[in-house]
């Protein structure tokens, strides 16, 4: 089943092309990694699923996004509605500087989730439970968010991304920041979290790619350049490219 | 290693050596001066801060103030004639004295002895009918041969202590009856001709009523000023043109604004002349720039992580400047209003025109009232002849460098306590 699929789209910073006739189907409820060199467009293209891209006044985004038949590169769409469905972790994790309590119930409480202090309280709950940080946080919710361990504090970001119960979550580079036993624990956590939600992730490391996901993109200079199932991409991939990317042949 | 990389090293060390001595003279030079500056305030204003009395007695004769019933009650006392009992209070000084250069005696206390006279009556009704003692105030000239400022070898005609009265001083001091006491005075009374009478007062309240006016103004103006340029505003030419604006206003000098304020405010809006409401307003335009500054600094410094997650969860624009921007740069905002008033606070020139340079002799007690500012007094007082008001040039400045100061340490610790710190 496709969640998200994307057509032709053309990025531009300016006058700079940054992607080139992107087409993809993001399936539902699987994890979709993304790879390739720095600067070949990835985290850009991730970015249009969620229309981040707003916030650069110089960058333009040219084609069709649709999410369930909705299209997403439109004026009309409602980005505030968007980002309720559609959550993000960046790549430095970036609690807010509040106690853990509020990061996590931010969402619910900007967009009217929670009827009641108690029904927030589950919210929080749940979602901190889902991100596996439950255990180590439930004494002190009260304490300031970005007190955490680097590992805590991006596992609170995929609390927070999650208290809003999105359909989908977008991370760019979750780990890249992380000690390999955070990064293990992030991974173990996106295996869970498809169950419910379509993961999109950009990463940089393509070990990571091959653990998490069940399709790859593989971008290069702007273009999606092979698309397929991890698979395949990382074990028989049809253009030469991918394969000495695959085999760090370059990048 | 060889000659020339060794000779290179040495060259190094030896720039890196001499380059911290040039700081560490700069550091030096800049505390000497500071010291210096200090030294020369304290010597000349600390006598300020302490007030010369003289102690006579005084007998309350019912005759001599015209009291006749029985009785009196508080308005028989408010309404009672002090002048012969002040008078006769200061004359028993020296009964010898022939009535004809009584003058000599009365100059040596305060022009208000009479007001001092009825004042501890009034205060102590029971005196009536007794003989007490009285402290009255002593005048500038007597206050100042006491505090040792006044030389006492200049030839009597350029005195304005004669050798009589210096002689009635001298028996007094040593009688124990010349008293010096904390000045309370100089912190609860107003301006005054009179050097011995004149306070911080006004000038004080019409300072601070200034910086809340100026405060209440510049504030809102300059913060929203400041997010909507920083948060909202798109970046094309017109808002440059408006940056550069806000730049060139911080760079103006302050008498512009006191002219603006002259014709705009006064002429124009026909607001009341020499109230800190005008002069706070005033100072509000040179404030402004400052506070916009240093809020789109803060602004700036919050990271735009922050305002990605905040975006990223759904916020709106308006939700993510307002729940997360503004907080996180309300420290680095507060303490740059508390150092915009600071400067303020000190500002001379633009007063002036505005009027606050008049004579003020009532403590005002709102912002329309007539009132001097601090920075005026000391303008005001450093003109006045009467050496008497030297000291108090110098404690006046001593009270606005406090001020200052209590500012600038409040600026600090909003810095520090309420900064948050992100990873």
């Amino acid at each position: 089943m496709s969640k998200i699929k994307a057509e032709n789209v053309n990025v531009y910073y300016g006058s700079k092309q940054a992607l080139f006739d992107v087409s993809i189907d993001i399936a539902e409820k699987e994890v979709t990694a993304l790879i390739g060199p720095s600067g070949c467009g990835k985290s850009t293209f991730l970015r249009c699923f969620n229309r981040m891209n707003d916030v650069i006044e110089i960058c333009r985004v040219e084609g069709s996004i649709k999410m369930d038949n909705l299209e997403l590169n439109s004026r009309k769409l409602d980005v505030v509605r968007l980002r309720e469905n559609v959550g993000m972790v960046f790549q430095k994790p970036n609690p807010f500087p509040k106690t853990i309590y509020e990061n996590v119930a931010y969402g619910p409480t900007i967009h009217g989730i929670a009827q009641s202090k108690e029904e927030m309280d589950q919210i929080v709950e749940t979602s901190l439970k889902k991100a596996a940080l439950w255990n180590e946080v439930k004494d002190r919710l009260d304490e300031i968010g970005t007190g955490l361990s680097g590992g805590q504090q991006q596992r609170l970001c995929i609390a927070r991304a999650i208290s809003v119960s999105p359909e989908v979550i977008l991370m760019d580079e979750p780990c890249s920041a992380l000690d390999p036993i955070a990064t293990a624990q992030i991974e173990e956590l996106i295996d869970d979290l498809k169950k419910e939600v379509t993961i999109v992730i950009v990463t940089h490391s393509m070990s990571q790619a091959a653990r998490v996901s069940q399709k790859t993109g593989f971008f290069h200079l702007g273009k999606l350049i092979e698309f397929g199932p991890t698979d395949k991409i990382f074990k028989n991939p049809d253009n030469q490219q991918t394969q000495d990317y695959i085999t760090g042949r370059f990048g | 290693m060889n000659s020339f990389k060794k000779n290179l090293l040495k060259k190094r060390y030896n720039a890196e050596r001499r380059f911290q001595w040039y700081g560490k003279i700069a550091i030096g030079l800049a505390l000497t001066f500071l010291a210096v500056f200090m030294f020369q305030i304290f010597s000349k204003g600390y006598s300020a801060f302490q007030k010369t009395w003289i102690v006579t007695e005084v007998h309350y004769d019912k005759e001599l103030l015209l009291i006749d019933a029985e009785s009196p009650s508080k308005d028989d006392l408010e309404n009672a004639d002090y002048y012969d009992v002040a008078y006769k209070a200061m004359t028993s000084l020296d009964p010898g004295l022939p009535e004809e250069e009584d003058r000599q005696l009365i100059q040596m206390v305060s022009y208000k002895y009479e007001t001092e006279v009825k004042d501890l009556l009034l205060k102590n009704p029971d005196f009536l009918g007794k003989i007490v003692p009285i402290k009255l105030t002593a005048s500038d000239d007597v206050d100042q041969v006491h505090k040792g400022n006044y030389p006492r070898d200049i030839p009597e005609k350029n005195r304005r202590v004669n050798d009589y009265q210096l002689q009635i001083y001298d028996m007094l001091n040593e009688r124990g009856d010349i008293l010096s006491e904390f000045n309370i005075s100089f912190f609860t009374s107003p301006d005054s001709r009179e050097a011995e009478l004149a306070g911080i007062a006004s000038s004080f309240m019409g300072t601070v009523f200034s910086i809340l006016v100026c405060l209440a103004f510049s504030f809102p103006i300059a913060v929203l000023a400041a997010i909507y340029l920083e948060e909202f505003a798109p970046k094309n030419k017109f808002t440059d043109f408006i940056e550069v604006n806000i730049n060139n206003l911080a760079a103006v000098p302050s008498i512009v604004f006191g002219l603006l304020g002259l014709g705009v405010l006064l002429a124009v809006f026909n607001l009341p002349r020499s109230t800190p409401l005008v002069g706070g307003i005033t100072l509000s335009l040179m404030t402004l720039p400052t506070i916009i500054i240093a809020a789109r600094a803060s602004l700036k410094a919050v990271p735009p992580s922050i305002r990605e997650a905040a975006l990223a969860m759904g916020a709106s624009n308006m939700q993510t400047t307002m729940h997360h921007t503004v907080p996180l740069s309300m420290p680095g905002t507060l303490s740059g209003t508390i150092i915009g008033l600071a400067q303020a606070l000190g500002e001379t020139a633009p007063l002036i025109l505005i009027g606050m340079v008049a004579f003020v002799n009532t403590i005002p007690g709102t912002p329309v009232d007539p009132a001097a500012s601090l920075p005026v007094q000391i303008y005001i007082w450093s003109e006045s002849a009467e050496r008497g008001f030297v000291e108090k040039v110098s404690a006046c400045i001593m009270v606005l460098l406090a001020f200052l100061i209590l500012m600038n340490l409040a600026a600090q610790i909003v810095r520090h306590k309420f900064e948050k710190k992100w990873s």
